[in-house]
């Protein structure tokens, strides 16, 4: 079985985002940017899965500008098998649409077949939480949301969600996507021999018009805007004073 | 200061990829065991076997031996990424391989070579290097410790000190006399000693600083060692001892600079948030312009360290230059720790002084980096020897 794992560019969760000055959208221009983290879970589920002899191969996609190269390369250190690059844009500030970004994913998975599509359940950047339900929809293929657990048995996957109420366990057919949630596992390092050995790993560079995808946006922002400032605290002597103020404001 | 993550003429995208691994690994593997292990007075051989497996070890050996064939600079990322834990003992003996390897690396045969190295780099076995004696450490080619050969063996009698990771190492490299009536450099060669060699006692020293690491005085007594064990050619041992000792140098530059960037990140941190007659202590002038001249001083060190280490790799210029131009660096760097040191340890105040803080614990290593792998004077007399002063 081959496992496909759509992996983005994002702004480094350790990162302060700041909002550009017309208030068009953050800053990216010079900040450094990572794989989204949920992604790295979902590359080292498909990688676990190779290790287990339940894969085959792991392939690596992403979709964006031409610098998500470096997103792949840390992919593939970790240990996936090869990568695709589909350039979608040319300015580091264009996001591509969920919509956009499933189709050109349902293209890739007819050219390649892969048996489970491993996605991250959001990105951190904007956090949609679409482009799996999407190519699911696409493909017509079964899905499993919020994976925090995941056996493969078969032609079926179980899949343990996290859901409000708390833990679901659903099983689904295969060819199925997956997206993945933070307690699925924790990504290894990847380490000096694997990032050496990435760098001759195959990396096919398309772009979208490779496959008939328009990725004009249909989305406007209208505002990106900071959030509020928190109002400093104030600190009080003892437990009276604070009875007091709270009493004051009315909220005991 | 400028931010040393991404991409620039000295770190590539794998540099700094392998940056972000360590720098994780520091953070989850490291940084919460650092006081238990100060305690213990040794690290577990569990980190080595972890350390191995992430590649950390075997940086610049063959890929034959488990090796990773980087340049010097993805040591850098290690020298660096490894002093973000603000312990100079972890890095000391997490790094003993890399002096008491390379000699076996360049001139061991292949068995040694497999036999020693290869489990070395993944993190199986421990290494050290043991030239100091208890007669004098800064006049190498004084050294006394014998090896006689008889047979298949040398007969090894003598005393080495201040060894690192001399209590765990399983191998350790030992420069001897195997010409008893050569006198000064002549008539040294390295020996590869196993650790549970018959007649050799180990003996543990306490330290102001570097607690994590074991320091073993060592007392070699009638021991034999097989003559295979030779490393490279009899009598050329002090040649390789030199250039070791350069490289060692280049590497303990890396880590000064480094601790001295700890002790500014945590002085700047409570500088920033401390409060003292109304302002935060970085609103106060004095301790501003503490802050900028150590920041001034982590970046000429590190800037000279950086363009040694680029010039050599471009090999730009004659081994003298280059080995006058490391030993400064080293001299520069072991400075800017020891100026950090003392000025993080006063912007902390009180808390400067309380066991606990990073600026406290590397306050404590700033002696043995300005005498460990050549002193201060040393390097100065080298360096005025090399340029011909
Ligand atoms: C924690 C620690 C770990 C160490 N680890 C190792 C190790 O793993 N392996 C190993 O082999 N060694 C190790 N050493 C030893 C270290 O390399 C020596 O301490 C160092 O080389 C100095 O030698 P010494 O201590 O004998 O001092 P000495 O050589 O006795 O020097 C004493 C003083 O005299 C000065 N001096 C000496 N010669 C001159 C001169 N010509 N001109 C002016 N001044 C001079 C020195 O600068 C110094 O200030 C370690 C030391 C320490 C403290
Ligand atoms: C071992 C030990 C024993 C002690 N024993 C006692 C004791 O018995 N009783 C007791 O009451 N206290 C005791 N102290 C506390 C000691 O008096 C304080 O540590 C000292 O007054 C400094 O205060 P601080 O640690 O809060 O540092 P801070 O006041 O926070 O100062 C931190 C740094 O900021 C600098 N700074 C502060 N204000 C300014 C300014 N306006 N301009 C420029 N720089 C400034 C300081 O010089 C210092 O470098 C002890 C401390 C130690 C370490």
């Amino acid at each position: 079985m081959k496992v496909l794992v759509p992996v983005k560019r994002v702004i480094d969760y350790n990162v302060k985002v700041r909002v550009k000055a017309d208030g068009s959208g953050v800053d990216l221009a010079n900040v450094k940017m990572s794989m989204n983290p949920f992604d790295e879970i979902a590359v080292e589920e498909a990688i676990r899965l190779k290790e287990a002899g339940k894969a085959e191969e792991v392939v690596a996609v992403s979709i964006g500008v031409k610098q998500a190269q470096e997103t792949l390369r840390t992919a593939l250190a970790m240990g996936a098998d090869r990568a695709i690059l589909v350039v979608a844009a040319d300015d580091v500030h264009t996001d591509i649409e969920p919509l956009a970004v499933a189709k050109i994913l349902a293209k890739i998975v007819e050219e390649e077949q892969p048996g489970l599509v491993l996605a991250g359940k959001q990105a951190i950047d904007n956090d949609m939480n679409a482009t799996g339900q999407m190519l699911s929809a696409l493909l017509g293929w079964s899905q499993g949301t919020f994976a925090s657990e995941l056996g493969v048995e078969g032609d079926h996957a179980v899949v343990t969600r996290e859901v409000d109420g708390g833990l679901q366990t659903i099983k689904v057919k295969m060819p199925a996507i997956i997206t993945v949630d933070l307690r699925l596992n924790e990504p290894r390092y990847a380490s000096l021999p694997n990032i050496m050995k990435a760098k001759k790993k195959p990396l096919d560079e398309k772009t979208a018009a490779d496959y008939g995808v328009d990725v004009t946006p249909r989305l406007a922002i209208v505002k990106t805007a900071e959030p509020e400032a928190r109002a400093a605290g104030e600190i009080v002597p003892d437990v009276d004073t604070l009875v007091a103020k709270l009493k004051e404001k009315g909220v005991v | 200061m400028y931010d040393n993550t991404r991409p620039d003429r000295y770190f590539t995208e794998e540099h700094q990829a392998f940056r972000q691994s360590l720098r994780a690994f520091v953070e989850a593997e490291i940084i919460p065991n650092v006081e238990a292990w100060e305690t213990a007075g040794r690290l577990p051989r569990d980190l080595y076997r972890k350390a191995g497996a992430l590649g950390v070890l075997g940086v610049l050996y063959p890929e034959d031996l488990g090796g990773s064939e980087g340049d010097f600079f993805m040591q850098v990322v290690v020298g660096e990424e490894l002093s973000r834990c603000g312990a100079g003992g972890v890095c000391a003996s997490l790094g003993s391989h890399s002096i008491g390897i390379p000699p076996v690396v360049k001139h061991g045969s292949a068995a040694l070579r497999d036999t020693f190295a290869r489990p070395v780099i993944a993190g199986e076995k421990i290494a050290a290097l043991a030239i100091t004696e208890p007669g004098g450490g800064s006049d190498v080619a004084a050294l006394r410790t014998t090896a006689v050969r008889d047979g298949d063996s040398y007969v090894v009698n003598g005393e080495k000190t201040f060894i690192t990771s001399g209590m765990q190492a399983d191998v350790i490299t030992v420069a001897v006399r195997t010409d008893p009536a050569a006198r000064g450099a002549a008539g040294i060669s390295f020996l590869l000693v196993e650790g549970d060699t018959r007649g050799l006692t180990r003996t543990e020293l306490t330290k102001m600083g570097w607690w994590a690491s074991d320091t073993a005085h060592l007392a070699f007594n009638d021991c034999r060692v097989p003559a295979s064990h030779l490393i490279g050619v009899e009598g050329e041992g002090f040649k390789a001892a030199m250039m070791n000792f350069n490289d060692e140098r280049l590497f303990l530059a890396v880590q000064a600079y480094s601790m001295a960037q700890a002790c500014y990140d945590e002085a700047l941190a409570w500088a920033q948030q401390r409060r003292a007659f109304g302002q935060t202590l970085a609103g106060h002038q004095v301790i501003r312009h503490k802050l900028v001249d150590m920041a001034a001083r982590i970046d000429a060190a590190r800037t000279l360290t950086y363009d040694v280490i680029w010039r050599r790799m471009q090999k730009l210029d004659p081994l003298n230059v280059h080995i006058a131009r490391t030993s400064m660096a080293k001299v520069t760097a072991t400075d800017a720790m020891k100026f950090c040191a003392d000025e993080a340890v006063q912007i902390l105040g009180g808390m400067g002084f309380m066991r606990g803080t990073v600026s406290e614990r590397v306050y404590r290593e700033v002696k043995v980096m300005t005498i460990g792998g050549g002193t201060d004077e040393v390097m100065r007399n080298l360096a005025a020897s090399q340029l011909g002063i």
